[in-house]
């Protein structure tokens, strides 16, 4: 923005204040929008957590009680999404971090294109193949997190259920009975464990980017394995930032309704979820169901803020607990 | 003895290679589940779609000239453009949704590209550090509160705040409903956009110091051009996930898939509409195959707009790192 020429220097510094604290009222309004929400919701809400509250089913239609069954299938979920969200996030990233070049595609295709006639050169295709492979998951990683909340829904009824969980139905169960080829505990963990995958792998491939080079150049060179190395060097060095990472990745897919519309959520069950098989009541799910198909909005009111402030509080202590976590081993780095 | 060492030595350095060697198949059979599963999330997704071009049942209620070209009688746009595909004689109409959609995301992305551009640009040039502090856990809050949660702030309290502010006819409307999404397309403007000025060498802002430039003009004219590619990206990767934002949509938009270009009216986007009517549907019906034909919609539109989006900031990064050298 070249500045007029009749603008003298003190107006000109007075104009780039002005300028500078428009800029300033962007960070104001972001600020100003998450304290309005919080404390929307901090404020009506948690005058209607009590002991009864946490502890009691619901009641008349949901309009009383409290919301048990859903705290207790949100976190069955939770955990069964991350054993095996977890570990899969895990296994990917220290293959994409540890088993393919790092000096990237482009390089290792120079490479092999200048090795015409020298020994190895087979070793140097496969090196730039593994690292084409390697370029290519990476994108795929990076397109998973971009794919909408509802079509891993769909996904999760395509797949899991109709596909799947029918086919296990047609191999095990008598005719015309479904136990797997129906909305279950499982199959929305699945589902989710898939959404949050992404996010665990990112994280995780970050975290082992912070080992540095030379202690597993360190332990290959005292003759244990590759993997010795990131069993005794790699894995305990980045266990901070993969916790991190999955505890940010759990505190999204706590939060995430649209995969599990369709995929076993139940509006209202009278008892706890006992198998995998079973559909289960969830935070989200409820707070939908309430503040959308409520036939007395107003008495349902004080439930609904109840129940959205204990998800909001769920959610906040998983991402604060991955924050403190990255906090204190980024201090600890720097030391 | 000496022997018998050496033996026990190499049995077990046998089984610890073997071992070794069994860890990268596991690991390499590790990085091909990601492949493979954006690969199956497109096919499943896409296969029971697959009636509608084949299916003659299917199509007798369902295809493509009735998504797009079909047309009612009727005086007004509404009348003519139709979604009912419960009703007797089932109206496919995509054109509904597809303006609701477009809406709902451009109201969306008008709140949060400007705002989230300048909170980046001021907290990368102009914030001092301890502010900065304060504004990077805001904007991850902001970005781990639930889509259901936000949903429902615009429904109970932002739709009745702005219906009492402005009176509008509608209490859910494409202006709340837009505006809610905006507050969650926020933090992906600003952490994206961030990134890139932040990377704008210092050399850049030092030059335009020395021509004289004040610290706004520097900001405006310099760093924030060398960024555009990252600012550019942050808006293609928001539009990516507006596009597939469910639980705001579904709760604050008023569900009501009316042709409409007022943004007073109350709408229905494409996944609002697969959340609220897949739960009833018959599988293997025409509708369920309509409402997988928007979830394949959703799947290659996201698609498109997020590997754009990620191909921009990678050669953005090559570009500063060249600049940097």
């Amino acid at each position: 923005m070249p500045t007029p020429a009749f603008i003298g220097r003190g107006n000109r510094r007075i104009l780039d204040k002005v300028l500078i604290a428009l800029l300033a009222l962007s960070v104001v309004i972001i600020l100003a929008i998450l304290v309005v929400i919080i404390g929307n919701i901090v404020f009506h809400g948690v005058r209607q957590v009590t002991w009864e509250f946490i502890t009691q089913p619901p009641r008349e239609g949901l309009t009383a009680g409290g919301i048990m069954p859903a705290i207790v299938g949100t976190a069955a979920l939770v955990l069964l999404m991350s054993v095996v969200a977890v570990p899969l996030g895990v296994a990917t990233a220290v293959y994409l971090h540890e088993y393919t070049p790092a000096e990237g595609l482009h390089l290792a295709w120079a490479r092999f294109r200048k090795s015409k006639g020298l020994p190895g050169r087979k070793r140097l295709f496969f090196r730039a193949l593994s690292a084409l492979l390697a370029t290519i998951t990476r994108s795929a990683v990076a397109n998973l997190a971009g794919v909408p909340s509802i079509v891993f829904g769909l996904f999760g009824l395509g797949f899991f259920i109709q596909f799947i969980g029918r086919s296990i139905d047609r191999a095990t169960q008598p005719v015309g009975e479904t136990l797997w080829g129906q909305g279950s505990l499982l199959w929305a963990a699945c589902t989710l464990a898939l959404l949050t995958l992404p996010t665990v792998i990112v994280a995780t491939e970050e975290a082992l980017r912070t080992v540095p080079q030379d202690l597993r150049e360190a332990s290959l060179a005292l003759g244990a394995t590759r993997w010795e190395t990131i069993r005794r060097i790699v894995l305990p060095g980045s266990l901070p930032g993969i916790l991190t990472g999955a505890i940010l990745g759990i505190s999204r897919g706590a939060g995430e309704v649209a995969p599990i519309l369709f995929t076993g959520a139940a509006y209202y069950l009278p008892f706890l979820p006992g198998d995998v098989t079973d559909q289960f009541m969830h935070l989200g799910y409820h707070v939908l169901i309430l503040s959308t198909q409520s036939p007395d909005v107003e008495a349902t009111k004080p439930i609904l803020y109840g129940t959205v402030f204990v998800l909001l509080a769920l959610t906040f202590l998983l991402n604060l607990t991955g924050v403190i976590i990255r906090m204190r081993t980024r201090s600890r780095l720097q030391r | 003895m000496n022997r018998r060492h050496d033996e026990v030595f190499f049995r077990r350095a046998g089984r610890r290679l073997r071992f070794d060697a069994l860890m990268t198949g596991a690991f390499s059979v590790a990085g091909w589940v990601a492949i493979l599963f954006i690969f199956l999330i497109f096919l499943f997704t896409f296969k029971e779609t697959i009636p509608i071009f084949t299916d003659a049942e299917v199509q007798h209620e369902a295809n493509l000239g009735k998504f797009f070209a079909e047309k009612q009688e009727g005086p007004t746009l509404m009348d003519r453009y139709v979604w009912q595909p419960t009703s007797e004689k089932p109206k496919v109409s995509l054109w509904p949704i597809i303006l609701g959609t477009l809406k709902a995301t451009v109201v969306g992305l008008l709140f949060a590209c400007p705002v989230g551009v300048a909170a980046a640009l001021f907290s990368s040039e102009f914030a001092p550090p301890r502010l900065r502090e304060v504004i990077k856990p805001a904007i991850e809050l902001l970005a781990g509160i639930p889509s259901v949660v936000m949903g429902f702030f615009a429904l109970i309290v932002l739709a009745t705040w702005l219906q009492q502010t402005f009176g509008f006819t509608y209490r859910l409307n494409a202006v709340n409903a837009g505006l809610a999404l905006g507050f969650a397309l926020v933090p992906i403007v600003y952490t994206i956009s961030e990134d890139g000025l932040a990377a704008v060498p210092r050399s850049y802002r030092e030059a335009s110091y020395a021509l004289g430039a004040t610290k706004f003009q520097t900001a405006w004219s310099v760093v924030l051009p060398a960024a555009a590619p990252a600012v550019f990206a942050s808006f293609v990767l928001a539009f990516g996930r507006a596009i597939g934002e469910t639980m705001i949509l579904l709760m604050a938009g008023g569900n009501a898939a009316i042709t409409s270009f007022s943004l007073l009216d109350p709408l229905r986007t494409l996944s609002a509409t697969i959340a609220a009517e897949m739960g009833e549907v018959v599988v293997g019906s025409a509708h369920y195959s309509a409402l997988f034909f928007m979830g394949t919609l959703l799947f290659v539109i996201t698609f498109v707009s997020n590997t754009a989006g990620q191909w921009i900031i990678r050669r953005m990064q090559k570009r500063m790192q060249g600049a940097a050298a």
